[in-house]
Order: structure tokens, then sequence, then C-alpha cells
């Protein structure tokens, strides 16, 4: 299997000589994921207490979660605003890579510079200045309010995303259409956008998440009666208040999982497009 | 369906560079055109005006009468056939085809009827299920081809079609070319940097240098008659040599030349004696009083199977170059260094303006 | 010169008509030109509402006081203590976070960029997973870990190695080991991808001009990457600094970060003033931060080879 003098490198170093390497590597990696494992385990335990190992298996923080009224309407908001959002955001970033990529000049440069935005400020100034705005709109209290700052959110990384589907695209095809006879947006709809879906689905994705797991604007809004699920727990971790955060987590885990495998798969169709 | 093409003083500017010079030219309905040029001359850029995807500062275009630049492009009736083919690949070879005439909403029935026609005309209609990346890239061009016709639009554009081809595949794609356009007939103008390409296929070539067009005739005027040292230069191989000009005549090496009938006498600016290698003779032939005398020395000789390639220098610096066929029996190949005279009858001295 | 109205021989076109045709282009290609960037409005509107503007007005807010007049006390503020030292835990955490970062993503992004495809692709799900988990979650999980009675204080209990619990969170410890595992998928991704790009020839060609293993790493592939890990460490930096989440956690209250300091300012004291002067201030070395070492590393990293 491994053999220890075997040289595997350019510069003709073998794996004996960097069993240190490895070594360290592995605890890196343990490190890295151990966090997001021990949850999981943890939430199984019958005790009021956290626990790791479990004494006894329950599932009873489940139950606590699924049959809470509150923790219930705040993982449908959670849904609910993260869906919309990323619908529009996905729209809009779609329409504006589209527009940038052909675009020349100053005022493209402008646009695509403010649309990014959100991605390097800080988001606490994010959060601070849409409660700003809000409060003198009266958007403060609604569903409206956090779907639309999560669309702003999430623009961006639906921007990278087909951006950079973009860039691989041959715009000679569109061009093509045009001459055949399909004006400018039925050139888009019928020859561009269908080779765009994989860029899509993985702006999508990430749009998805990002709202999904966004604490820090959420504390600062409140979309109507509940909050969202991340503010309810941030609430529930501060004030120490039960285990149910462990059964919550694990199934944030599980939705993580399905969507880095998601994202692989569009990955590995991009691939085979490409080929 | 016609396609008489007037392009009139058309002027495309980039910043400071200008790409198309105020170019005014003819196509004739039926007409294969050539625009020939180096790459920077702006033969690309007006095809695409023409296509309607770059928008020019000024001037008119007006196809059968009606003026296209006011016109988007997918109303403008043109097939065009790209030089990366710009198949979808999300559509299969006959989808591909059938493309432009869903757009024109024709029924079902009889677009299967013309997209298998189409294929058929190309030699691709046993392919018509394929998907794009199963094909060869002169499957490809085909495909192309095929969809930019289907439609039997006005006026075909192609953009170095086959430029991405390999040398045997492109020589056989050029007579396909010529006979597909010989068939079927319409106005067709093609964009190259290749001259042998130009000469195999076009009835008339524009040749275009630096945004202007510097001359617009068939092949063999091009050949025969260029108007300056570009063209000459661009069509064909040729050596260019000083003369003297004075006010009744032109001489070279101190003896007056004689030239066709029907050389002007004088002309404004410089001129140059244009070579072509094939018409360099060794000896002076019977016709002795019609031919021109050129002194050289040979500096390389060069065997290439069917000939020798001879470089020659004169005694004012400038280089000649002539080829020596193994069949001249009566005059020996010469040897570097050694002193040699050509000969060129009257009407192969030609004269053209030394172009900047 | 010419009449106006006589036609051109050459072109058939009067002068004014010709004109006219060149105003009808201009028209055109400006109307095109405005239908494609009206692609982007939607989206530009909303993040001119919902950002742009806000930041804008905070910027202007922070200049006034209660009263409303113009005034830089608010900024003057800032030099008070309690603020500069929130300033200076601040960046003493991004350095301690960052730092860390690049020894453990170092290794890290060079063994996963020189292993053979299915092992890389399999060990890269170690950093995957962390990225696309909630930031919440792990957090939480860094909670569990470190508490007092969490479960590496158990495990070192159990073990005889101590007879206390140690303080692992609540402190800057935990919230700086928090946030290098959040931050580390930031450095690993980004440099992970450059040096994959790194072609072993040029190894193999050092080595051949007699450089010892350790000689062509530094001289070669350490160069080369480093483009990679300066804008990784630049992202990584500016994150932490505005970072909210992981320090208000497990902080305990005693990491006083600045971006607390600016929830708290409003959430508590409802101070638009202050908390306007602190944001902008946090704006201000964002940027200065991102553009700066963007320029410093990209003279270096870009052209020398």
């Amino acid at each position: 299997m491994l053999k220890l003098n075997q040289s595997v490198t350019p510069t003709q170093i073998t794996h004996g000589q960097r069993l240190w390497l490895y070594a360290l590597v592995a605890l890196i990696l343990a490190f890295l994921i151990i966090p997001c494992l021990i949850v999981i385990p943890m939430s199984f335990s019958a005790s009021q207490y956290l626990e790791f190992p479990p004494r006894e298996w329950s599932l009873r923080w489940y139950r606590a979660y699924l049959g809470s009224s509150e923790w219930m309407a705040a993982t449908w908001m959670t849904f609910k605003v993260a869906l919309v959002a990323t619908i529009l955001s996905t729209v809009f970033g779609t329409l504006a890579a589209y527009a940038l990529a052909q675009a020349k000049g100053g005022l493209a440069k402008l646009v695509e510079g403010l649309l990014m935005l959100p991605m390097l400020v800080p988001i606490i100034l994010v959060a601070v200045g849409v409660f700003f705005v809000y409060s003198r709109t009266g958007l403060n209290n609604s569903i409206t309010g956090l779907i639309l700052a999560h669309t702003v959110l999430a623009m961006p990384f639906v921007l990278i995303a087909v951006g950079n589907g973009l860039q691989g695209f041959d715009m000679n095809q569109e061009m093509a259409a045009r001459s055949l006879g399909a004006s400018r947006p039925w050139a888009f709809l019928t020859v561009t956008l269908p080779q765009l879906k994989l860029s899509i689905c993985s702006g999508a994705l990430f749009a998805f998440i990002a709202s999904f797991d966004e604490v820090v604007v959420a504390l600062f809004i409140v979309g109507g009666d509940s909050s969202t699920l991340p503010r309810k727990m941030f609430a529930n971790i501060r004030d120490q208040i039960d285990p149910t955060v462990a059964a919550v987590s694990t199934l944030m885990i599980g939705l993580s999982i399905v969507l880095l495998v998601a994202m692989q798969y569009i990955k590995k169709q991009e691939g085979a497009q490409q080929g | 369906m016609q396609g008489n093409i007037a392009i009139r003083d058309v002027y495309k500017t980039y910043g400071s560079f200008k790409a198309i010079d105020h170019v005014s030219l003819d196509v004739k309905a039926g007409e294969f055109l050539t625009l020939l040029g180096p790459s920077g001359s702006g033969k690309t850029t007006l095809l695409n005006v023409l296509a309607g995807f770059i928008r020019p500062e000024s001037g008119s275009i007006k196809v059968d009468g009606q003026e296209f630049l006011s016109l988007p492009p997918h109303k403008r009736d043109i097939g065009m056939v790209f030089q990366s083919y710009a198949l979808f690949p999300h559509m299969s070879v006959a989808e591909n085809v059938a493309y432009p005439l869903r757009l024109r909403k024709v029924a079902p029935a009889e677009r299967t009827r013309r997209v298998l026609a189409a294929l058929e005309n190309v030699q691709m209609g046993h392919l018509a299920e394929r998907g794009i990346h199963q094909l060869s890239g002169g499957q490809r061009q085909r495909v192309a081809l095929a969809r930019a016709m289907v439609f039997e639009p006005k006026i075909m554009l192609m953009d170095e079609p086959l430029s991405a081809l390999d040398k045997n595949l492109r020589e056989h794609m050029q007579l396909e070319l010529k006979r597909l356009h010989q068939r079927v007939g319409m106005t067709t103008l093609y964009v190259t940097h290749d001259q042998k390409e130009a000469l195999t296929l076009s009835h008339r070539i524009a040749v275009m240098n630096k945004g202007k067009l510097a001359q617009l005739d068939t092949p063999d005027a091009l050949y025969e008659r260029p108007v300056d040292r570009f063209v000459a230069g661009f069509i064909g191989e040729s050596s260019f040599l000083n003369v003297d000009e004075n006010s009744d005549s032109v001489c070279f090496q101190q003896r007056v030349l004689k030239l066709p009938v029907g050389t002007a006498a004088k002309a404004p600016g410089k001129r140059l004696l244009l070579v072509r290698p094939e018409r360099l003779q060794w000896q002076p032939g019977g016709d002795g009083l019609a031919m021109n005398r050129i002194d050289a020395v040979a500096r390389d000789v060069v065997y290439q199977g069917d000939s020798f390639h001879v470089g020659l220098l004169l005694p004012d610096g400038s280089e000649l170059v002539a080829r020596h066929h193994k069949g001249f029996r009566d005059v020996p190949v010469p040897t570097p260094g050694s002193a040699v005279q050509l000969w060129l009858h009257a009407d192969d001295t030609l004269l053209v303006a030394d172009s900047a | 010169m010419k009449e106006l109205s006589v036609p051109d021989e050459l072109t058939g076109m009067t002068r004014a008509g010709r004109d006219e045709m060149a105003r009808q282009l201009a028209r055109d290609e400006l109307k095109e030109r405005w239908s494609l960037m009206s692609l982007t409005l939607p989206g530009f509107m909303l993040v001119l509402f919902v950002l742009a503007l806000p930041l804008a007005w905070l910027c202007w807010l922070s200049m006034f006081d209660a009263s409303g007049a113009l005034t830089l006390a608010n900024y003057e503020r800032l030099l008070k203590p309690v603020y500069l030292s929130s300033f200076l835990v601040t960046f003493q955490l991004a350095f301690c976070v960052t730092v860390a970062c690049v020894l453990l993503g170092y290794p890290l992004a060079y063994l996963l960029s020189q292993l053979p495809e299915r092992a890389s692709q399999i060990l890269m799900a170690f950093v995957l997973l962390p990225f696309w988990t909630s930031v919440l979650v792990r957090t939480y999980a860094w909670l569990v870990l470190l508490q007092r009675q969490g479960i590496i204080n158990n495990g070192l209990l159990s073990m005889g190695v101590i007879d206390q619990p140690l303080s692992l969170v609540n402190n800057f410890f935990g919230t700086a080991v928090g946030m290098v595992h959040v931050m580390l998928p930031f450095l690993v991704l980004p440099l992970y991808d450059k040096m994959k790009n790194i072609d072993p020839l040029l190894l193999s060609a050092a080595a051949n001009c007699g450089a010892s293993p350790a000689q062509a790493f530094r001289q070669v592939f350490l160069r080369l990457s480093l483009p990679g890990l300066t804008s990784g460490i630049t992202l990584v930096f500016v994150l932490c600094l505005g970072f909210y989440l992981t320090p208000a956690l497990l902080g305990g209250g005693k990491v006083s970060m600045w971006s607390m300091k600016i929830s708290d300012t409003i959430s508590l004291f409802g101070n638009w003033g202050a908390a306007s002067a602190l944001g902008v201030t946090l704006l201000v070395v964002t940027f200065g931060l991102l553009f700066g070492l963007r320029k410093l590393f990209g003279l270096n990293g870009g052209g020398k080879r």
C-alpha cells in the first residue's frame, strides 16, 4: 500500500521523510471536522446537560424542537425568507452578471463595485445600516425587510458564480442566434441561459445558505411575529437554555451536507460539460 | 431575392484608431466577394458592421435599396458563419439547423423537410441526430453552413470560416464552398487573410489595408494589375526594384524601361518596378526588342524539388527572387556569387505606386 | 463650399442626410447601451436602498451630535480608553487569528495540492464541510467543547492531566480558537487553488540545477505561492476585524470587539452618533486595508519571477 521509501515529490522526497507533515495535517483536519460533528451525538443525549458521550440515548430534544410552535415558526420563517431571497437574488444577480459581462466603461465598473459591496462591508455595519433605514421606513418589523436585506447579501455570490460561468461561455453563440433571426432577449433565453444552468444553480445554492445561516442582520430586524431560526438559536446559546439547540444544529449540519453534496454534483457536471 | 449591397462611406473608430476609414464598395447580387487583408485591416469589423453587431459612426449600407444600419441584426435576413462555428452545444445537429426555421414559425413537417435538405446539401444528412461534441471540425463547419443557409437568407457573411481547419481539409472545403455557391448563388461576403483562399473562391476581391479599401477587382486583375505596393505584395510573390523617373521616360539600371501599352508616363508619388518571379526569363528569347534586362548577382540557390529558388542581389542593394526550372537546359543553374542576366518582357514590366 | 442639399457624387447622400444618419446611429448606440445596463437596475436599486444610502447616512450622522450641530465630538470620543482598548483587542485578535491560520493553513493547502486527485478530493471534504456549516453551529460546538464542564476539560480531568478545569472559553483564547476555525477555510481554499497551478516541473528543474529539496521549496514553491497566501491573509484579517458572532458567543463579554461595541452602542444606549462614528472608522480601516494590502502585495507578488 504505502511504501515509506517511495519518493513522491518532484524533488525526490519520500513518504517516510514527510511523516511529520502527514501527522500535522491529520491534526489540522481533525481540528476542522470535530467541531462540525461533535454536536451530532450530543443531540441524542437524554440528559438535561450536554454530555459526551451521552449516557442515555434519546430523541427528546428532537421532539422538543419539532413539538415547539416557536421553533417551528422560526424554522418555517427562515425557509420562507431564504427561498424568496434566493429567487430574487438569483434572478437579479444573473441579469446583472449578464449585463456586466458585456458592458464596458466606467459606469459598469461602478455598478459592479456597488453590487459587490455587501461582501466587503463588515456584516455588523450592514446590519446597523439596514436597521437604520428600516426604522425610518417602517420595514423594521416586516418579513419583506428581512427578505430584501438577505437578497442584497446573497447577490454577490450569484454575481461571482454566474460571472464565472459567463467567462467560459462563447458569446459568438448568442451573436449567431441573433444573426439567425432571434432578438437579443430571445437569444439570451434560448441559447445563453440553458448553458448557464449550472452556474446559476451553484449561485443559488450559495445564496440559499447565505440567507439561511444569516444571524447578525436577523438580530437587528425582526421579521414579523417570530424571529429567524439562527436568531432563536443565538438567543438560546447565549442564555444557555437547553440542548434543543444541539438537535437543531444537527439538523442544520444535515442541511449543509446536502447542499455540499449538491455543489459537488454541480461541479462534476460542469467538468463534464466542458470536456 | 436579390442581394445588392451598396456600402457608402462607412466610418468606424475605436478611440483614435480608425478601424474603417471611409470605405465604400458595391456588391452585386449573387456575387462571391472576399474581403482580404492582414489582421487589423478592418475586414472583420466591416463584416460585423454588415451583420449589425458593430455600429459605425457614420455611413450608409443599403441592401436592395433598404437602409441596413437602422435594422437590428435579427431583422437583416443574413446568414452568418463564424470562425469558431458557434454551434449550440445543448442542441443536436438537426435542432441547430432548425433553430432559424422555428424562429420564423415554419410548420413542423415543412421544417423537418428543409432541415434535412439543408444537411444533405452539405453531406451531413446522416448525422442529423448527433450531438455537436461528437462532430469533427470539418463536420461542425458544415453544420454551421447548413444552419446559415436553411432559411435562404439574402446575404451570406463568412468570417474566416476555414481557418481553424488543417490544410488538406481547408482546401477540400474551399472547393466545396465554391461548388455550393455555384449551386445556390446567394450574395456572399467572405473574410480571410489567406490570399490563396481568396483567389480560389472569389468573383471579386476587396483588398483592405489599415481600414481603407486598397483595391477592388477580379482575382486576375489584382494579380496582373495591382494598384500599389501593398496589394502587389499581398497577392502572390513579388520583388520591388527602384527605378529612376525622368521627365519623359522611366529608367532602370541606366537603361530606358520598355513598359506595357497604357502605362501612365507620369504618376504622383514614387513608383517601383514590380517583378513576379515566374515572369523572369533566363534568356532574351526571340522577341528581344520587347525585353528589359536586369543585371544581378546570385546570392542563394535553394533546391525546392521542382525548381530552384534563386535569391539575387542588385548593384543598388535591392533584392530579387527568381525561379529556375530544371527544364531550362540551355541556361545552367547559377552558382552563388556569379553574375546573372535576367529578362523581363515589356508586358510583364509593371510599375506600382510605393504605398506607405 | 458645397451646398448641404446637393448629393455627393460618390456616396449619393447629401451632407445633411449623412449627418442625420450619423446622429441616428449615435442615438441607437446609446439606447442599446442603456437597455443593457438597465438589467442591473433591480439589483442596483436594492443595494442602493439597503446598503449604500444607509452607510452614507451613517457617515453623515457621525458628524452631528445630539443637538444637531456639526461636530467631531463623536470621533474625539473614540480616543477614550474604553474605545481604544477595544480597537487594540480587535487588532490583536485579528492578528493572532491570521497568524494561526497561516501556520495551520499553509501546510494543509500544500499537502492537499500535492496529493493525487482522489485523495485530495476526499480530504477536501474535511475543509468544505466546515465551510458550508453555519458559523452559529460551529461556534456553539466550540462552546460545548471548551466549557468548564465541556468535553475537553472533562477528558483532561478524567485522564488526570489537570486537577482543575481550564478556562478555555469566555476569554481571548476561546474566541481566537473559534475564529481560527471559521477563518481557516477562507485561507486554505484560495491558497489551494493557487498551489494547484504551480507546475511541478519547476521543482524538478530546481532539483536538476542542484537545489536541495528544502531550497527548491523555499525558492520556487514558496515564492510562487506567495500571491495566494497574501490575498488569503488580507481576506482573513479584514474578516476578523468586522466579525461579530463568534466573539459575542465565545468571548463571555470580556473580549470587547469593535463590532460588539457598535452593536451595544445602538441596542443598549441608542447612541447613533457614537455608533456611526465607530462604524465609519471600521469601514475606513477595512477598505483602507483591503486596497492598501492589495497594492502592497500586488506589487510584490505580481511581476517578480
